[in-house]
């Protein structure tokens, strides 16, 4: 059984009116368990669009959305979905409420009806996962934490309900580059640790090379590419296609390339690139050795 | 939920009611309403609805938009119309049962009133759908002007009522966005008693408000950083200025309000017998 299996999804906002509008055209998608999902495409592609049907936030128009196991467009299983698919909005610190970080994370576990000292281990838990010690921060206003924190908070708000599933939209926009590795090793360890799948939508293809197993890409609200990033990227021609930026990695091999010094395409993380590297200059001084010995 | 809520009907075609300057599309506006309570005879209606139908299609609305408007006022229109048939007592009973009585000035009265109302929305929602939010708030401070010899902040007012008619689009917009959130952490909007119900809200409430200020001062700020200041002579960026199609525009719709003052005061009625024979 796949997390998530959706066919021939289309979506189609203010129908029948002026603004008429396509954002998902046809879309058919698998995502297996243990899968990181890293979704790219241009702005207006479509993505929150889709992401918002994992969860039966948006009801499907046409095609057939399964999540775990689970109708999404029957209301029965609504409930029971949104507690399986933690879902992280774009800036998920502008919907803190309550008056304290702890009340705030609690308010997930709450509305799923745990008990209480069920509720408080996952809290703490949730809060220690993030990096917001519980002690700490637990009684501290999420008004007064600062941008990087109000985020850990959001997110830890999400993961308090344990989700098998875990979809983030732009989870580092607007931080800094600090700030955006911190939230990209957490997102690892929480797949490690409580959520094993995940679907990331960003526009940073370097932490999407880095992090994501496999990458899906959306164009005018059609699956343009899918596969994992080495295949995904390492076919420039479609990659170009498909809008899609490179890695830097990927750039620099093609900087090389132009310099006449030619690495594997499929190159497109720093740890590939310094591999491919050296490996080069090995063959090279090998190859030299041997041209050497030849001239003997 | 709040999807339901229908605001900034602008309906983005190109036509010549499109086109017209605000000014003269607010002033017209209000003559038609004022107009619209000088009808009283069938013909008056039927001229009105030839009218308004003329301005609809000139305005290439499709006639669902109109009717949208009306549909969001059509329980006050119901209910008045009861009340009205119930509550008029004079002329002949048509029908009764226990206390309560028809009789046929209440029937006149209540087709007449509910006319009165569906035309008079109808009207008003053709400003608001062929008008963007911007040009009607620029045509008002327009209108306003001669209002600063007595000393009133016209402009101030405009910009205060440009700034809110701005951010309401961008509050929906919001509001939704702050709803997916807490739905995807379990939140139900639409379960349980009415104290329940109203403390969901909450969750939504809070941060809209906390996000609201926040974003107030920014633009303040942002404003105070270009030196926007309201006193000066400020000039506009979009000139408006009266055409031939203004011009015209004002004196069909002059003519219509004469048209209908004739029936009232001259023809007193009689183009009703005239075309309804005994049936008025
Ligand atoms: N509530 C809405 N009403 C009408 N149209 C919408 C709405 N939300 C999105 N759209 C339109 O649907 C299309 C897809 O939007 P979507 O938000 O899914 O894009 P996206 O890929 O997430 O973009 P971004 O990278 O900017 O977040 C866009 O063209 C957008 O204008
Ligand atoms: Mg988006």
């Amino acid at each position: 059984m796949s997390a998530i299996s959706i066919k021939n999804l289309t979506y189609v906002y203010s129908k029948k009116t002026p603004y008429e509008k396509k954002a998902l055209d046809n879309v058919s998608l698998q995502i297996e368990e243990g899968e990181f999902v890293g979704l790219v495409g241009a702005t207006g592609s479509g993505k929150s669009t889709l992401i918002q049907h994992f969860n039966g936030l948006i009801r499907k128009q046409e095609g057939e959305v399964v999540v775990d196991g689970l109708d999404a467009s029957k209301k029965k299983s609504l409930k029971n979905l949104r507690f399986r698919v933690g879902m992280v909005f774009q800036y998920p610190e502008y919907q803190l409420f309550e008056d304290t970080v702890a009340k705030d994370v609690a308010f997930g576990p709450k509305n799923m009806k745990l008990p209480k000292d069920e509720i408080d281990r996952r809290v703490r838990r949730a809060m220690e996962v993030v990096g917001l010690p519980y002690d700490e921060f637990a009684g501290r206003s999420p008004f007064e934490l600062s941008g990087g924190e109000k985020r850990r908070a959001a997110i830890a708000g999400v993961i308090a309900m344990e989700p098998r599933i875990l979809v983030l939209d732009e989870p580092v926009a607007g931080l800094d580059p600090a700030g955006r590795r911190e939230i990209l090793e957490l997102i690892l360890k929480l797949k490690a640790e409580v959520s094993p799948t995940v679907v990331m939508v960003s526009h940073y293809m370097d932490d999407l090379a880095e992090t994501a197993s496999r990458i899906v890409a959306l164009k005018d609200g059609r699956i343009v590419a899918d596969g994992t990033p080495e295949e995904v990227f390492g076919d420039r021609e479609k990659a170009a296609e498909a809008g899609l930026d490179l890695p830097t990695a990927a750039k620099i091999v093609d900087a090389l390339a132009a310099r006449g010094i030619s690495l594997e395409k499929t190159v497109v993380t720093r740890r590939a690139l310094v591999n491919g590297l050296v490996k080069y200059r090995k063959d090279k001084s090998d190859g030299n050795t041997k041209a050497g010995d030849e001239n003997v | 939920m709040f999807k339901d809520i229908a605001f900034g009907q602008y309906y983005p075609v190109d036509s010549v009611i499109h086109r017209l300057d605000a000014r003269i599309k607010l002033v017209l506006t209000v003559m038609f309403v004022v107009a619209i309570f000088f009808v009283n005879t069938y013909f008056g209606f039927m001229l009105t609805a030839a009218f308004l139908l003329l301005v609809i299609l000139l305005a290439r609305l499709p006639m669902l938009s109109v009717l949208k408007s009306v549909r969001a006022v059509l329980f006050i229109v119901v209910f008045a119309a009861v009340i009205n048939l119930f509550m008029i007592n004079e002329g002949t009973v048509l029908w009764s049962w226990k206390s309560l009585h028809i009789t046929d000035t209440a029937v006149h009265t209540t087709i007449k009133m509910t006319l009165r109302l569906v035309l008079l929305i109808s009207g008003a929602s053709l400003l608001s759908l062929t008008t963007t939010p911007v040009e009607i708030s620029d045509g008002m401070e327009s209108l306003m002007k001669p209002l600063k010899f007595i000393k009133v902040p016209v402009h101030d007012i405009a910009m205060i009522m440009s700034i809110a008619l701005r951010f309401i689009p961008t509050l929906f917009e919001e509001t939704g966005k702050i709803v997916s959130a807490q739905k995807a952490r379990g939140a139900s909007f639409d379960t349980g008693g009415l104290i329940a119900r109203a403390k969901a809200l909450l969750p939504v409430l809070i941060p809209l408000f906390v996000n609201s200020f926040r974003r107030a001062d920014e633009l303040a700020f942002a404003m105070d950083a270009r030196c926007y200041n309201a006193t000066d002579k400020r000039t506009k960026m979009k000139v408006m200025k009266l055409r031939v199609a203004d011009v015209i525009a004002f004196f069909v719709v002059t003519a219509f309000f004469v048209a209908i003052l004739l029936d009232r005061y001259y023809f007193v009625g009689a183009l009703d017998k005239l075309m309804f024979g005994g049936l008025v």
